[in-house]
């Protein structure tokens, strides 16, 4: 890929040094599962700003090649498909804080400070205020002119939630001992199962949305 | 005549159910306000037999209930009918840009036209944060397949100048072969055509 244009960079958060190649990796990671999950996962703003930074270089030092070159059409081809990944992820993202606005919302309004927001602070401004519009659409074109007794907007109850029961594929990252499938009820016992890394799974989202969120499992 | 309560409600759902997925009829509004009234004809029904009842009348919940329940029903379809059109104008932003065409933008009415400026207007702002420079959300909508593409220009649009500086004339009927990420708006909005 990218041989002369990789260069060391530091994830803020960790200091842990990340090779342009790295960061991409990840952010694949992130785009796949964020595609394949029922809900919103955490943004990774980190890793798209890092990497729209490295693009803007690459194209940088593009325009100061000879023209001509060979390796241009190359690199410009992997520019194209880099941006393709980061512009489909955000999207993603989107329509899934449009699709569950309200249920957004009120989780981010009610987490406790230790659990990280998913939503980043601009997805954040952006959610508020498409539920407003929203809102206010309804409001004004047909909840002002009914009864006074149905003038409610019982958000609660009408905002569609995600489908956390929904069957997902996964691939097992590292290996996880006792992940427990199925809760006991009457008819049936606990069911616990091992992951073992490399096997590939489907199963329902909700017991392994953990898993997604360290790590250890990746949607495909 | 309605001959039950709610049929009217039903006709604004089964219009939308029967329009293809990305069409939009035009804003029913004669039905909506037909929906609405009934709504305050149940409700007016409602408030007499509730004063009957406190004052000593018997029999008449069974009434007040039916009516109700009709008047939720009404109301629950109304808010899908307008929210559902809400989501085909909401993905027409991202198939057509600000601009709406013409004959879109008849079948919506004054206060959905505001929704779709305002949402455009927010979508605006959100993408213009990304990163340091902002980024376009509604390009590079297609994993790319190659770097360049051959377009045939559908109108006369004159003199355009591309990304490293040399202009290029584009007339009706003319074919360039030019960088796919430049040209992807211009096929979007009809101004050109990929020849595959």
């Amino acid at each position: 890929m990218a041989d002369e244009n990789e260069h060391e960079e530091y994830d803020s958060d960790e200091e842990v040094e990340m090779t342009a190649a790295d960061v991409l990796l990840k952010l694949e990671e992130a785009w796949l599962n964020e595609k394949f999950a029922p809900e919103l996962l955490e943004s990774k703003s980190d890793l798209v700003e890092c990497m729209l930074e490295q693009i803007q270089q690459m194209e940088e030092n593009l325009t100061r090649c000879k023209k001509g070159d060979f390796r241009i059409i190359i690199h410009r081809m992997e520019l194209d498909r880099i941006k393709y990944i980061i512009t489909s992820y955000l999207r993603i993202r989107l329509s899934k804080i449009e699709k569950f606005v309200h249920h957004n919302l009120e989780k981010e309004l009610n987490r406790e400070d230790s659990e990280s927001s998913k939503l980043s602070n601009e997805e954040f401004v952006y959610a508020k205020q498409y539920a407003d519009n929203l809102e206010s659409h309804l409001k004004s074109v047909a909840i002002k002119h009914m009864p006074p007794n149905l003038q409610n907007f019982d958000k609660d109850k009408t905002a569609p939630r995600p489908n956390l029961e929904s069957y997902i594929f996964l691939k097992v990252t590292e290996d996880q001992e006792g992940v427990m499938v199925e809760e006991e009820t009457d008819e049936h016992e606990n069911e616990i199962i091992n992951l073992e890394k490399g096997a590939q799974h489907i199963m329902r989202y909700k017991p392994i949305s953990k898993l997604v969120e360290n790590g250890s499992v990746s949607l495909i | 005549m309605a001959k039950m309560f709610g049929e009217k409600a039903l006709e604004l759902i089964r219009e939308l159910h029967r329009s293809s997925e990305g069409t939009l009829p035009p804003y029913n509004d004669d039905t909506l306000r037909q929906v609405l009234e009934e709504m305050r004809a149940l409700y007016e029904e409602n408030q007499k037999d509730v004063g009957a009842t406190v004052a000593g009348e018997q029999g008449l919940f069974a009434g007040v209930q039916f009516r109700h329940a009709s008047l939720e029903r009404n109301k629950r379809c109304l808010l899908a009918y307008l929210y559902n059109r809400i989501q085909r104008i909401r993905t027409m932003r991202w198939e057509f840009g600000i601009a709406l065409p013409k004959d879109i933008k008849e079948n919506l009415s004054e206060q959905e036209v505001l929704w779709f400026n305002k949402y455009s207007k927010g979508l605006g702002d959100y993408m213009k944060s990304i990163g340091d420079a902002g980024l376009d959300l509604t390009q590079d909508m297609q994993p790319p397949k190659s770097l360049y593409i051959e377009v045939r220009c559908l109108v006369d649009v004159g003199e355009f100048e591309t990304e490293d500086g040399t202009i290029i004339l584009l007339k009706k009927n003319s074919q360039h072969f030019l960088r796919r990420s430049q040209c992807e708006h211009l096929i979007r909005q009809g101004i050109m055509e990929h020849i595959v």
